[in-house]
């Protein structure tokens, strides 16, 4: 870390950065929402905004970040940086922040983000909002945000401009407004980091839209290659070895159409679990599970939907047999447009589906496939 | 070696989920557990006790409560615990939170041999910084996500889950652990750990303890120690309720079809 670093010293902090996932020289897909979300924040700040890439021999990889938005790659290469371990990368990061002194930092909220974001926070001495699914700088734009996503009260939001910050009040005009889900779902938050910098955000995969692709703004992108240094000594770990699994990971951020399926399947779970994939496999889309179906080892961990699992917002999700819990609904209630059938007419699922269906999914969903079907064979 | 693992007491968020008016959690009106996520690392630290006879030590920070849920850890083996309360601490992020426990582990003490674990992730906050910011603050390596745990001697290799695999991470102790549910199956008490988790050590940590540690300081503790706010906090509007379709036959799959046919959705 740079001497006399000060985070709060907010004047001496300026620009937007997000790190830059990759893995085994391949960009990791949220790293392009994270840009293109970043590029409507350094807008806001009026700003620049940087990727910051880190790895061994990932140089020609950095250009292409520039095309989804970056104005600048600060890009640090080091045979020691080629796996992620948290002491190498956290160092590397913390010593560049430190220099350079970013407002804002976003990280995808991965397996690896995750582990990375808390480390780089507490060494930089300032705050870390965790997964969140919205971020707004500008106050109109945000208040907008709360028309349409909160029950609050116009009066409440037209007043809202200054936070109480240590008895004070605040003017959070140029905070990061970080917004997360709390609770399953039910509540939200919005975090700000009014006395420190940079402020951080970890950001959930699937959530922020990838802006479209332009080539020759990936061609103008400005290639940094700021000094560090790294050696054995910084690092207490070791990678052994970086197993992918065998199989192809089921898609479910990706995905237009997904059919999950819960407890609703137990009396026949390989049958249940046909049918979803047939009826998957009628509108190109994908199986999902809620967590009681990959808990009971029917389905592995990549099909969970749900708060610990995967947020997903496809085109039409339709529930089998899915009670519909908060933690279920806090990972697919964004969906466009969601079905749901279910025996229990009381169930919540219902609560937030577009079309029901009270009945026997063993009976409808057969009769659903043929249906679908035909519409289909009709078009 | 002795191997200190740090739990939470949350609200049991499968049950129904109570808000106040000014939008803050209700706790009191809820049922609470031990974090799912931080069962599976006491599970794996009385595993690891099993097979070398190393002692475990569970610590928590939260309102006086909370001890009723460290005699829960005790009956299911612990061989002692500490409870981390204070007015002071109240008001904690995740920043402040991790500096309060950090303090209070370098009180229990960290020798060479030693492992501090703890869950993954809270289901109250689900942040999943807490257990990396108190490794940076004590300065020990970190491995989170760990779905398989192998300690031999001062050597630590763990089984680290990726979204797409996993990785086998090599380090040495003293190393601080996050633990995920796929690393183990939790025990249940047993009569007579119940019968001793009375007579075993509880202590507490109140300001007055932990005040004079280096990491204790009004700027890092507290409401005041903590670099995030809420801005604010709101209930997302209900979706309105959609069409229940009548009946569940061929006649009901057909509209359906039909009526997302006609708006393009299929």
């Amino acid at each position: 870390m740079v001497e006399n670093y000060n985070s709060m010293d907010l004047a001496a902090f300026k620009n937007v950065w997000v790190f830059c996932e990759q893995r085994q020289g391949k960009m990791m897909p949220t790293t392009f929402e994270l840009i293109s979300e970043g590029r409507k924040l350094a807008d806001e700040l009026g700003v620049n905004l940087c990727g910051l890439l880190l790895g061994d021999n990932v140089e020609g990889i950095a250009k292409e970040l520039g095309g989804y938005g970056a104005d600048e790659v600060i890009v640090c290469e080091h045979p020691l940086l080629k796996n992620y371990t948290t002491d190498a990368y956290a160092k590397v990061i913390c010593d560049v922040v430190s220099e350079m002194k970013p407002e804002a930092f976003l990280i995808g909220a991965t397996n690896i983000g995750r582990d990375l974001g808390p480390r780089c926070a507490a060494r930089l001495h300032t705050g870390l909002c965790a997964d969140c699914t919205h971020l707004d700088v500008d106050m109109p734009i945000y208040k907008d945000f709360l028309r349409s996503a909160s029950t609050l009260p116009e009066e409440k939001i037209e007043k809202m401009n200054t936070a109480k910050v240590m008895g004070q009040d605040h003017d959070v005009s140029r905070d990061l407004k970080m917004t997360r889900p709390a609770f399953g779902g039910n509540l939200m938050a919005t975090i700000i980091c009014p006395r420190f910098r940079p402020a951080m955000a970890t950001v959930r995969p699937g959530v922020m839209k990838k802006a479209p692709f332009d080539q020759a703004k990936a061609d103008a992108v400005k290639i940094t290659k700021p000094a560090f240094t790294l050696s054995e000594a910084d690092m207490d770990t070791e990678v052994v070895e970086v197993v992918k699994a065998a199989k192809k990971l089921v898609d479910l951020i990706g995905a237009d159409y997904i059919v999950s399926v819960g407890r609703g399947i137990s009396k026949d779970v390989e049958g249940g679990i046909k049918l979803a994939e047939e009826l998957a496999d009628v509108l190109g889309g994908v199986v999902g599970g809620s967590r009681v179906a990959i808990d009971s080892g029917w389905l592995t961990a990549d099909h969970q939907v749900g708060q610990t699992g995967k947020t997903v917002h496809p085109k039409v999700y339709i529930a089998l047999g899915i009670s519909g819990s908060i933690q279920h609904k806090a990972g697919m209630s964004e969906s466009e447009c969601i079905i749901a059938v279910n025996k229990n007419e009381t169930a919540p699922i219902f609560e937030i589906a577009d079309y029901g269906i009270c009945g026997d999914l063993f009976k409808v969903t057969p009769m659903l496939i043929e249906a679908f079907k035909a519409a289909k064979a009709a078009k | 070696m002795k191997i200190i693992v740090s739990i939470k007491q949350v609200p049991d968020t499968s049950g129904k989920v109570a808000v106040n008016p000014d939008g803050t959690l209700n706790r009191a009106s809820m049922q609470t557990i031990t974090n799912p996520d931080d069962m599976n690392a006491l599970e794996a630290a009385l595993k690891i006790k099993d097979a070398t006879g190393c002692k475990v030590i569970v610590v928590t920070m939260g309102p006086p409560p909370a001890a009723g849920m460290l005699r829960e850890a005790l009956a299911m083996g612990a061989d002692e615990a500490v409870l981390v309360s204070a007015r002071e601490f109240g008001g904690s992020d995740t920043y402040a939170t991790s500096q309060v426990l950090a303090a209070a582990i370098s009180t229990i003490g960290i020798e060479d041999d030693d492992i501090v674990l703890c869950g993954r992730q809270a289901i109250d906050g689900d942040t999943a910084q807490v257990g990396p910011q108190i490794a940076e603050k004590l300065g020990l390596p970190q491995i989170t996500y760990a779905a398989d745990i192998a300690v031999e001697g001062k050597n630590v290799t763990v089984k680290r889950m990726l979204e797409d695999g996993y990785m086998t991470i090599k380090t040495q102790t003293p190393c601080l652990v996050t633990c995920i549910k796929e690393l183990n199956e939790p025990r249940y008490m047993s009569v007579g750990g119940v019968f001793e988790a009375y007579s075993k050590p509880l202590a507490t940590y109140n300001y007055e303890t932990l005040k004079d540690h280096p990491l204790i300081d009004a700027t890092t503790i507290g409401l005041k120690g903590s670099p995030t706010n809420i801005f604010k906090s709101f209930t997302p509007p209900q979706k309105g309720a959609g069409m229940m379709l009548e009946g569940a036959d061929k006649a009901t799959c057909e509209k359906l079809a039909g009526i997302l046919a006609a708006k393009h959705i299929i």
